[in-house]
């Protein structure tokens, strides 16, 4: 097993994340200045006291701005700095710059905003009937749901909520820009989106993007949350940069962060489904209310990955799925982890569940008679490509002893009163590719040096997925040298240029077909280079540093050969582009082939339940995943094995609260609770898919970055099953997060 | 003037007491790996050492950076994550990179530095009290699976090397765990000056770790009184039978006493509920009090123990059963400059049956939504005499006399668990907030107030009599 290059680094504390950046002499630090209010016109800032501040050298607003007040990616509906109107209660509205982080932070507070103030709008059912849209609403059909209601045996309808979700990377957001003597950029940003960052300060500082170099290192955690949320810092710190001459850092407090960028989008759901007899689902339906925020974002790429998700695993002939971004007074939500696929799964699993009560079997069971099939067609007009949903699901039932499990918790609930378990399957299959088909390309700078050191530059950014010590194995593997002959340098705008986000899974599969097609061509040249020096004609390879003539080592060595190329004047650079072929989608018929491949898996999860207390604990989860033929084993499980929590956490813990002003509740650490040592599971067990090698990416592999969070869904189905022991014949619930409240409300309300 | 030993180096820095550790370590002492993640206790990134002089060596003690005050520093060792790094990788570093535990790497240095400060501590070199030295730690990449099975490869590879109990310093520098200069540490910091006495309307600092998540920025630029200096106010002691704690004692230090235990049998799996260790070694009994939080997990504990405060104002002292010091929300009966000396448990309550309940969204390191402590006489199987405290029912944490009256005379049965459960929720008013609507915490109380009687009397109220 390799391991994460970054870790040896990370355990001495050595990594360098944006503040830890040596601060260049006259550093300015900006600070923030916010909207308290939710909805209203904003008819003055008053500065005069703030700029009384000591410290303060500068504040700007958008009448500083020299290009175009706005950061919008999707849509242009977002300015950087609030003009006339404020949306929602973070938004910002001035940036003071001073010599010290308190003392901006001391003027802001003096920062005096005349604003009248307006209802806001919070809820997305009530958005959508005042028509507050992002973007006109999407539809996705299949087969005919209308004729056949009729034909099914049990029909059912329900409304399905699930709240949003702060990502908490434990790094904040941040970003320094330091100029240089022709006022152009250099942007260090702890953003998933290089280029958006580049490009948005080219826009709001009127300059070409030639002029802005945007360069990332590593980041302290993203999860989506630093795809489009991070551009708003770094743009503000180089309008600073740029307008005073000096180097400015906006580094955001936790508080500012939780309180000035999105989260995951809440939705709120309603459903129809129809089985038949012998618990086929023959019908779906639903529609999704998303709550999108004041601003698009990214919401209408989420919820389009809510449509695609909305039939999750399942092979059903007969669907209609209608999505809204619904536009309100909230901060705007944002890409997190699943990207709009835990909302929609989460909602067919809760028909699914109740589907299950009406016909008399258990979920698992339903869940089972209705997998993929080898020729079912998504609701997309996919048809699936080697499908392995019912691989997964059997082997989990089998290696995990499904059986057995079952008649512990039963003999466990038969013979407790007070603790009863739960137990719950959650399969799952995750679309991969960015939805967007445009975005599905990547490129790669690879250098071979003199020495035979290697460094590779893509457009993939560390944020702890492991993303650079996957494609260091390919670009290792591919010119058949030592791992250590290879680094993979930061992530620069002026290295590889015109990138898609760190995003969609797809960084992996994208960057290192890249970076490999780059090795090849530098390999190419090498060949004739190594042929003509032994004189051979056979089969040229390079292996463990060392040329391979028809797989016998020669005496030549990598590090000869290339000296020898140099000598010859032979190009040892190589720049290299991959775009994802095949895929295509025509969003006004809503067919297509969005995706490449799919990742499969099933997770079984046990919880005990606390009918005294109305608490909860989390026993055991145990997945099969289908991870392809895995680039590294260490890497992948702790993807599977850190999204899983998240997602656990989305429908337990974590519990995103608003007042009825819009204004955040849960805004801090002691207000909003990620999961600790303790909450997580006593037990998770990992066992990847065993012969899964997938032809459609990179070495064989498969994406993994996002799928394995949704098997987190399958512990609110635990908990329910365990609250439906306690309460035998009472309806279940369906509300994310199952948090100890509605476990006590439900129990005994 | 501030002197103390700031990883190898000693230094002299005339700078606020009030400063936050965290923002000394990083901007002043230029040592990025410790970092920021929330500024409240919460996170556990900002982990650092402090060592205090215990006789020939520092006694470490791994905290939260950003509750710290630099004035806590004098005459003290404080060690990051740059001061304990060798030239390769420690036993700790190894197992976690070995086992993938860290992915981002954010958190990272505040896990390695807890894990330092387990092993040169005095628990046992047990997965459970590893574990329990992280659970301050929060890591939002990993899952967790990864860290704890590093925390076991770590143990396996220093069981054998290093001694289960007593000084374990000399092994673990001889193992590379720590860096030499800790033999030395006492001799870097060499000769120290008292700081002067505070002078008179200084703030009262105890672990300030309700002090710096609320007002660190207003605090550097006052005069502190730091108790953390005043070793008289710290430890336990029995006398009479009472048991009295100082008020300056850690909740940790609450945890690990013999004499507190004795008093309060399942004191240790209770306290386990308060905040995190690493806030656990900073957050005072005093400052719990003082704090008057209306869910403060010792304050309710105390209230229903029949605490008695000891009151100091320079040469003025009185007593104050503790009941009567919450005067309404955040107001106590505490004159300008007064402290707490000590907080008494009288001997009486050695007989009495104690339980403590407490649920949040999260098990540990979180507030309470509802708390509440019971402890009862018992003659006979008759309840004799009982006090019953809630908090987050009210303005204040609250001692409830109608729930004890409705016990009082009464056998143990479940029918008594109900009727003080009821009398309770007729005399609370909670609000709503962010720890739950006010419907829910009745409820909750009831649920707790009967899981008391569950716990304390299995048999006499069987819980399929209240569930
Ligand atoms: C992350 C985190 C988690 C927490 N979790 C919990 C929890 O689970 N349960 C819980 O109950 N609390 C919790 N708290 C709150 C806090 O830790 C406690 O209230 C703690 O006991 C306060 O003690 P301190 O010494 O740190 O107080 P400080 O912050 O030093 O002081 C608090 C107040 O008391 C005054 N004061 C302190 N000592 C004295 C004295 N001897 N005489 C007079 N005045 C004094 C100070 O002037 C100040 O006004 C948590 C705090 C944090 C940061
Ligand atoms: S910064 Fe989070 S605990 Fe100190
Ligand atoms: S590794 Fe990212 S927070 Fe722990």
């Amino acid at each position: 097993m390799l391991r994460n290059v970054d870790t040896p680094l990370h355990v001495r504390g050595e990594s360098v994340f944006v503040d830890d950046l040596p601060e260049p002499d006259g550093t300015l630090h900006g600070a923030v200045c916010a909207s308290p209010v939710a909805h209203g016109g904003l008819r003055a800032i008053h500065l005069d006291d703030a700029r009384a501040c000591p410290g303060v050298v500068r504040i700007l607003t958008a009448a500083d701005i020299p290009g175009q007040n706005e950061i919008g990616n999707i849509i242009a509906d977002e300015p950087l700095l609030a003009e006339c109107a404020v949306h929602y209660v973070g938004q910002p509205v001035a940036l003071v710059v001073a010599r010290t982080p308190e003392a901006a932070r001391e003027a802001v507070t003096r920062v005096r905003l005349d604003i009248d103030e307006q209802p806001p709008v919070l809820d997305p059912r009530a958005a959508a009937a005042a028509g507050h849209f992002i973007a006109p609403p999407r539809r996705l059909v299949l087969g005919d749901v209308d004729a056949t209601w009729a034909h099914c045996q049990t029909v059912l309808e329900g409304r399905v909520d699930s709240g949003g979700q702060e990502h908490l990377y434990l790094e904040m957001q941040g970003a320094m820009a330091v100029p240089d003597e022709k006022g152009h950029l250099r942007v260090y940003s702890s953003t998933q989106g290089p280029t958006a960052v580049q490009r948005t300060v080219a826009r709001v500082l009127g300059l070409g993007m030639h002029a802005v170099q945007v360069e990332v290192r590593r980041l302290g955690g993203g999860f989506g949350g630093k795809e489009d949320q991070a551009t708003a810092w770094a743009v503000l710190a180089a309008l600073g940069a740029c307008l005073l001459r000096r180097p400015v850092k906006v580094v955001l407090r936790r508080g500012e962060d939780m309180r000035m960028t999105g989260k995951r989008h809440p939705y709120s759901s309603d459903y129809r489904i129809g089985l038949d007899g012998a618990g086929k689902i023959l019908a779906f339906e639903a529609t999704y209310y998303q709550n999108a925020g004041a601003a698009a974002d990214l919401s209408t790429a989420v919820l389009e990955r809510t449509l695609f998700h909305s039939t999750n695993s399942y092979h059903i002939p007969n669907v209609r799925v209608t999505g809204m971004s619904c536009r309100t007074n909230l901060p705007p939500f944002t890409a997190f982890r699943g990207f709009g696929g835990p909302q929609g799964m989460f909602v067919i699993e809760s028909a699914i569940a109740r589907a299950a009560d009406a016909c008399g079997l258990p979920a698992w069971e339903l869940q089972r008679r209705n997998l993929l099939e080898a020729d079912s067609v998504f609701p997309y007009g996919m048809r699936v490509y080697d499908p392995r949903a019912r691989r997964c699901f059997e082997e989990a039932l089998a290696r995990y002893h499904w059986e057995d499990w079952q008649r512990e918790a039963a003999a466990f609930n038969a013979a407790n009163r007070r603790f009863k378990r739960g137990l719950s399957a959650m399969p799952v299959c995750f679309g991969i590719s960015f939805t967007n088909t445009m975005l599905n390309q990547a490129g790669a700078l690879v250098h071979v040096y003199t020495d035979g050191s290697v460094g590779v530059s893509t457009a993939a950014v560390e944020m702890g997925q492991g993303v650079n010590t996957k494609i260091l194995r390919v670009v290792a593997r591919t010119l058949g040298i030592p791992d250590a002959r290879v680094s993979i340098d930061s992530t620069d705008t002026r290295r590889v240029a015109n990138t898609s986000p760190t995003a969609a899974s797809a960084a992996a599969d994208l960057n290192g077909m890249a970076a490999q097609l780059a090795c090849q061509a530098v390999l190419e040249r090498l060949r004739g280079v190594a042929a003509a020096l032994l004189g051979a004609a056979g089969r040229l390879a390079i292996h463990d540093g060392r040329v391979q003539v028809d797989g016998r080592a020669t005496d030549l060595t990598w590090e000869q050969l290339v000296a020898a190329a140099y000598m010859r004047r032979t190009n040892l650079s190589a720049q290299a582009y991959f775009a994802t072929p095949d895929i295509h989608y025509d969003k006004t018929t809503e067919q297509g082939e969005p995706f490449r491949y799919h990742v499969f898996g099933t997770a079984l999860t046990q919880v005990t339940v606390d009918g005294l207390r109305g608490t909860y604990t989390l026993d055991a989860v145990r997945m099969v995943h289908d991870a392809g033929a895995s680039l590294d084993v260490l890497i992948d499980r702790g993807q599977a094995e850190g999204a899983l929590l998240q997602g656990i956490a989305w429908v337990t813990l974590e519990d995103l609260l608003f007042d009825a002003k819009g204004r955040l509740m849960s805004n801090s650490l002691t207000n909003y609770k990620v999961p600790d040592l303790h909450f997580a599971p006593r037990e998770v067990d990992v066992a990847f898919l065993e012969e899964a090698g997938n032809p459609r990416a990179v070495l064989q592999s498969k994406a993994i970055g996002e799928p394995p969070l949704m098997y987190g869904i399958g512990t609110y189905f635990a908990i329910l099953s365990a609250l439906r022991a306690l309460r035998p014949g009472r309806p279940g619930v369906y509300d994310a997060p199952l948090t100890p409240e509605k476990v006590l409300r439900f129990l005994y309300a | 003037m501030l002197q103390f030993l700031f990883n190898d180096a000693r230094r002299d820095e005339d700078l606020p007491a009030g400063m936050v550790v965290l923002d000394y370590v990083r901007r002043v002492g230029r040592c990025p790996g410790t970092k920021e993640g929330c500024r409240e206790g919460d996170c556990g990134a900002c982990t650092v050492l402090l060592g205090e002089p215990n006789g020939a060596r520092f006694r470490y003690q791994a905290m939260t950076s950003c509750l710290m005050p630099i004035g806590d520093l004098h005459g003290r060792h404080l060690v990051t994550i740059e001061g304990l790094n060798g030239p390769g990788l420690n036993a700790i570093q190894q197992a976690i990179v070995d086992q993938g535990a860290t992915q981002c790497g954010f958190c990272t240095p505040g896990f390695v530095v807890s894990l330092t400060g387990f092993l040169l501590g005095e628990a046992p070199l047990t997965e459970v009290e590893a574990l329990a030295a992280i659970e301050g730690n929060i890591c939002r990449c990993t899952g967790y699976v990864s860290i704890v099975r590093a925390v076991r490869d770590m143990l396996a590879a220093l069981r054998d090397k290093v001694p289960a109990t007593g000084d374990r310093l000399p092994a673990l520098m001889a193992l590379g765990v720590v860096p030499p200069y800790f033999a030395e540490a006492l001799t870097r910091l060499g000769p120290v000056t008292p700081l002067p006495p505070a002078p008179p309307g200084a703030v009262i600092v105890g672990g300030g770790s309700d002090l710096l998540v609320q007002q660190a920025e207003a605090l550097a630029g006052q005069p502190l009184r730091l108790l953390s200096h005043e070793p008289n106010l710290r430890g336990l002691r029995e006398r009479d039978g009472d048991l009295y704690i100082g008020a300056m004692s850690s909740t940790e230090d609450l945890l690990r006493s013999d004499l507190a235990r004795a008093f309060i049998p399942d004191l240790e799996p209770t306290l386990r509920l308060v905040s995190s260790q690493l806030v656990r070694r900073r957050a005072s009994v005093g400052g719990n009090i003082v704090n008057a939080s209306p869910i403060g997990d010792l304050t309710i504990m105390l209230l229903a123990l029949g605490a008695e405060l000891g009151l100091r104002l320079g040469e003025e002292f009185r007593t104050l059963p503790l009941a009567r010091f919450f005067l309404g929300y955040k107001q106590r009966d505490l004159r300008p400059g007064e402290w707490i000396e000590w907080v008494r448990l009288p001997a009486a309550r050695r007989s009495y049956c104690f339980h403590f309940e407490k649920v949040s969204r999260r098990r540990y390191l979180d507030i309470a939504s509802v708390n509440t402590a019971l402890s009862v006489q018992l003659v006979d199987g008759v309840m004799r005499d009982a006090t019953l405290a809630a908090g987050g029912v009210g303005p204040i944490p609250m001692v409830i006399p109608a729930a004890a009256g409705a016990l009082r005379g009464q056998p143990v049965s479940a029918a008594a668990a109900q009727a003080c459960a009821a009398a309770a929720c007729a005399a609370v008013r909670p609000i709503s907030d962010v720890r739950g609507s006010a419907d829910y915490k009745r409820l909750l109380l009831r649920q707790l107030i009967y899981a008391h009687f569950v716990e304390l009397f299995p048999e006499a109220c069987p819980v399929e009599a209240l569930c």
